[in-house]
């Protein structure tokens, strides 16, 4: 559990402690999604994490995302829509729409 | 980010700053921005319609995109907790005082006996032992802090009430039946209040679910808190 302010004091903390860290950051949303514009999810070069950027929908598609933003430095802005609750395709069921930018903590 | 920008955003947190990180979604140049303009980062960012949106975004509180010359910008409003004010170190308080630190408060409990606001009482919590008034004009709410009354004594409750009538506290509320409240209005409008004002009071304290323990009248004030603080927000 943690408060969207503690993100950034973690943030140095895992820098400091040697690990490769990306926040991942919503900045737009469409229709109903759970997380706010604001919302962060912070992550490490071994896939932990915390906060968060969706109800749970999206995470793992975000955390795989960070780990190559970790690793080629190049920030990315990633938009995901509405699941296909017959696939196995990553998207929100709530039939929202997020866009999440991921950046490098250098 | 840059390591330095990361170290101005926490310095801004820790001094309880509000500022606003704005990024370019393409390339990701960012700056950290004040209402007076910029903090740390890419000075190129703080020119006039990003350094505008910015103090918008941090006095509406309010995160979003913006087109600029850059291109899109987001804007990240990163502004200091909220606070709340408790009057009354009694046992809804004990409830209430831990569960709106997780709703991100920081939270002051306010009592001028010694017996009830007693740090064993309530560990990892300010607690205040002053009187209300006073103690209420020290912290000198603002539109980012509710002031919740608890003790039920008119001597203690109605001051602090007269402290945050005269202040922009976003939610206000007393604890009390429908009678006690009927009381307190009456007290209120001799004190000089008009209706306007008293109408900013929440009496009884808290949303109508009924509640019956500490934890469940904490539930419902801090549901009600929320409401207010949200209300005509559909984000």
């Amino acid at each position: 559990m943690s408060n969207d302010s503690d993100i950034f004091e973690t943030a140095a903390c895992w820098r400091d402690q040697g690990r490769g860290v990306a926040l991942c950051t919503v900045v737009a949303t469409w229709g109903s999604s759970p997380r706010a514009a604001g919302s962060q999810l912070l992550v490490d070069d071994k896939k932990s994490f915390l906060g968060s950027v969706s109800g749970g929908c999206i995470e793992g598609a975000v955390i795989n995302e960070a780990v190559e933003v970790i690793a080629d430095g190049k920030p990315r802005l990633l938009e995901f829509g509405v699941s296909d609750e017959q696939a196995w395709d990553v998207g929100l069921a709530c039939g929202g729409k997020v866009r999440v930018f991921v950046e490098r903590l250098e | 980010m840059r390591r330095e920008l990361l170290a101005a955003v926490i310095e801004a947190q820790r001094a309880k700053r509000p500022v606003a990180l704005v990024t370019v979604l393409e390339g990701g140049a960012q700056a950290l921005m004040a209402s007076e303009g910029l903090v740390a980062g890419d000075e190129d960012l703080a020119v006039d319609d990003v350094a505008a949106a910015a103090a918008d975004a941090i006095g509406d509180d309010r995160c979003g995109c913006i087109e600029t010359a850059h291109g899109q910008v987001f804007v990240q409003v990163l502004n200091p907790p909220l606070r709340m004010a408790i009057v009354g170190a009694v046992h809804i308080s004990q409830a209430l005082a831990p569960m709106a630190g997780l709703l991100g408060y920081e939270v002051t409990v306010i009592d001028p006996r010694r017996a009830f606001a007693s740090a064993d009482r309530f560990p990892d919590v300010r607690v205040v032992v002053e009187w209300p008034d006073d103690a209420l004009r020290e912290l000198a709410p603002d539109r980012r802090t509710a002031v919740i009354t608890l003790t039920h004594d008119p001597k203690l409750d109605d001051p602090a009430l007269a402290v945050a009538l005269e202040s922009t506290a976003f939610y206000i509320a007393s604890l009390g039946s429908t009678r006690t409240h009927a009381g307190r209005v009456e007290r209120l409008k001799q004190a000089g209040f008009d209706n306007a004002d008293i109408a900013r009071i929440h009496g009884p304290a808290g949303l109508p679910i009924s509640a019956r323990s500490p934890a469940e009248i904490a539930t419902a004030i801090l549901a009600q808190a929320t409401q207010q603080l949200r209300g005509g927000n559909s984000s």
